[in-house]
């Protein structure tokens, strides 16, 4: 399993990581293997305020529809609109393919997730 | 693949010759405006009477049903439908009705409705249906508006929250939401049932009420459900009862006594109307007395002497169809009701748990079982060999129509990876359920032998494995003909 260093991640296996005060999020490879292929992303809206549970988005595959949470409070900044024409971008790499970008209430709010070993605990757990 | 019709199409080729008509005619151009007219001709095939009948024959051949073959897909309930309900809903009488007709003209239907009602709320514990909503998930629509106007006429306007359990159909949430509910999901315990911690933690002066399926997905009894049911209420909020499962306990227990408000059933389902392409479907929503007032419009009512359809019920959420809801269909399942008897809609549900217990122990040693309990109607597999094998449950179900099996629900309930949902109703033979257990177990050891076979499986259907994922992310829904297009 591939993990981005510096990327932190919740139970429900969104992806969270912090660059010039913004958060980038996405699925895991975890996430994106269990789902399979992936055929349609749901985007958020820019400018819609989220906190930190909050369903974001919908990634939906051809075996299930799966709502995707956000990891921390803020304000959408931001989205992947590239995933509108080709949603595969999360199976071919979904830590270098964000879904969304927050703009955050409070930074601190990603001390809460799991890093990356503990993340890979946490997968090693849930098979 | 068999070709479309369209691409049989030969120029002036036609299936009928008309005698020439013997009075005046006049072209569409003097009956209809302008504006409404097609600039050009539609564009439909011409094709002979035999092209036609071979065409759609063939067509039939290739579909799966409960006629032709096993049908084992979890919570959809794909029993036998009986024939002589068809016979009944041939009958000129109900056939030959016009919905605007007067109610005196129309009493043996009205009658029908009355009836229908009376038994679903002694079958279900309720005390009123209204047959109106057209299927399962308008049920629930209905039930829900049902519940809000219950709470707003009390000027209990804060409960905008609807509980679902993670184990729940899709169809609750999404209900929920489109009747204009927040919805809070609950865990499953370890047992599969409601984690009653987390619904304690989940209930307040905001919850509208808890939607729950029992036998839940994953073919689980509750055991909670009264405890459940006393913290729901005790919060303030009511009981939705989805009815998907009720296969397992018609006859034996009544969701009224588990303490449930509402009641949706799913006649297409568990009284044996067709179904998955076969016919439309029919959802009723049952409700206790004091959620009487809210029900659509119209209720049929019985004074005695006549037969009467009602409007005039002043709180009641309005009308959620046009005319009575798919009458056809509440009428075949009203002669599988007065077919079958109080004693045999017991034996249907015994013999549906029967069947999926027998099931279950023949397989749940060449599969996983993760809630490894006496099942209900329904049981829930895993497939945990995949990373093994490299095959998944995908590829299993696929393989099963090489075997002229219809594959079970696959990848639901979401709570459980590689799911194989099976649900056998009470309507297979032991030799049926022998012979599905023994390919199923085949296939797991083939698995293991030749996975590459699983992997591209179907081999013997009609079509090999289609391109589910270009389906989805390109669909073409509309036929263009590419030597006319412009």
């Amino acid at each position: 399993m591939e993990i981005y260093e510096g990327m932190k991640f919740t139970k429900e296996h969104e992806w969270a990581r912090e660059e010039g005060g913004k958060v980038y999020i996405g699925i895991s490879d975890y996430a994106q293997n269990a789902l399979g292929d992936i055929v349609y992303v749901e985007l958020p809206e820019t400018g819609k305020k989220v906190k930190a549970g909050d369903p974001i988005s919908v990634v939906e595959s051809v075996k299930t529809a799966s709502d995707i949470y956000s990891p921390v409070s803020g304000t959408v900044s931001g989205v992947n609109e590239a995933l509108a024409d080709s949603p595969e971008l999360l199976n071919e790499d979904p830590y270098e393919n964000y879904i969304a970008v927050i703009d955050p209430d409070d930074l601190s709010e990603l001390e809460d997730l799991m890093d990356e070993e503990e993340y890979r605990e946490f997968c090693s757990r849930e098979e | 693949m068999a070709k479309l019709i369209f691409e049989m199409s030969k120029p002036g080729r036609t299936a009928y010759s008309l005698p020439r008509c013997d009075v005046e005619t006049c072209g569409s151009d003097v009956l209809i405006p302008e504006k409404y007219r097609r600039k050009k001709d539609a564009e439909l095939p011409e094709v002979s009477e035999t092209d036609v009948i071979r065409h759609f024959t063939e067509l039939s051949r290739m579909n799966h049903g409960v006629d032709t073959g096993f049908y084992p897909l979890g919570s959809c309930t794909m029993k036998y439908n009986p024939k002589v309900n068809e016979d009944i809903a041939g009958m000129d009488g109900f056939r030959a009705v016009h919905p605007l007709q007067d109610d005196e003209t129309a009493q043996g239907c009205i009658r029908i409705l009355y009836e229908m009602d009376r038994m679903l709320s002694e079958i279900t514990g309720m005390d009123r249906f209204s047959l109106q909503p057209a299927a399962g998930a308008h049920g629930e629509l209905a039930g829900l508006l049902v519940i809000r106007a219950y709470h707003a006429h009390r000027g209990d306007t804060g409960r905008n929250k609807i509980i679902v359990p993670d184990s729940a159909h899709g169809t609750n949430p999404a209900s929920a939401a489109m009747a204009g509910f927040e919805i809070i999901e609950v865990k499953s315990d370890e047992r599969g049932g409601v984690d009653l911690e987390e619904l304690k933690a989940a209930v307040g002066p905001d919850t509208a009420g808890l939607m729950l399926t029992n036998p839940n997905t994953l073919g689980l009894f509750d055991e909670n459900i009264k405890e459940i049911a006393d913290i729901v209420h005790d919060a303030g909020g009511l009981l939705y009862y989805d009815g998907a499962n009720a296969n397992a306990i018609i006859g034996v227990c009544r969701p009224g006594d588990m303490g449930f408000d509402v009641v949706h059933l799913n006649l297409h389902k568990t009284f044996s109307t067709p179904h998955g392409g076969g016919g439309p479907g029919s959802g009723p929503v049952g409700v206790k007395k004091e959620l009487e007032p809210f029900l659509p419009v119209p209720l049929a009512e019985y004074d005695g002497k006549q037969y009467r359809l009602d409007y005039d019920r002043p709180l009641s959420i309005g009308r959620v169809r046009s005319f009575y809801g798919n009458f056809g269909v509440i009428l075949r399942a009203y002669a599988y009701i007065r077919t079958m008897g109080p004693d045999g809609l017991r034996k249907v549900a015994e013999n549906a748990v029967l069947n999926a217990n027998y099931l279950m122990h023949r397989l749940k040693g060449h599969f996983d079982l993760p809630y490894d309990r006496t099942c209900m109607h329904e049981f829930v597999l895993s497939y945990g060999r995949h990373k093994e094998t490299g095959v998944r449950t995908l590829d299993i179900a696929k393989m099963l129509l090489d075997y002229g099996f219809h594959p079970p629900t696959v990848y639901f309930p979401l709570i459980v990876s590689e799911a194989l949902m099976i649900e056998p109703t009470e309507t297979e033979s032991l030799e049926t359920l022998d012979l599905f257990a023994d390919t199923l177990i085949s296939i797991a050891d083939e698995a293991e032998r030749d996975p590459e076979k699983v992997r591209t499986a179907p081999h013997r259907a009609y079509t090999s494995r289609l391109d589910e994922v270009r389906a989805a992310r390109n669909p073409v829904l509309v036929y263009v003909d590419e030597d006319t297009a412009e």
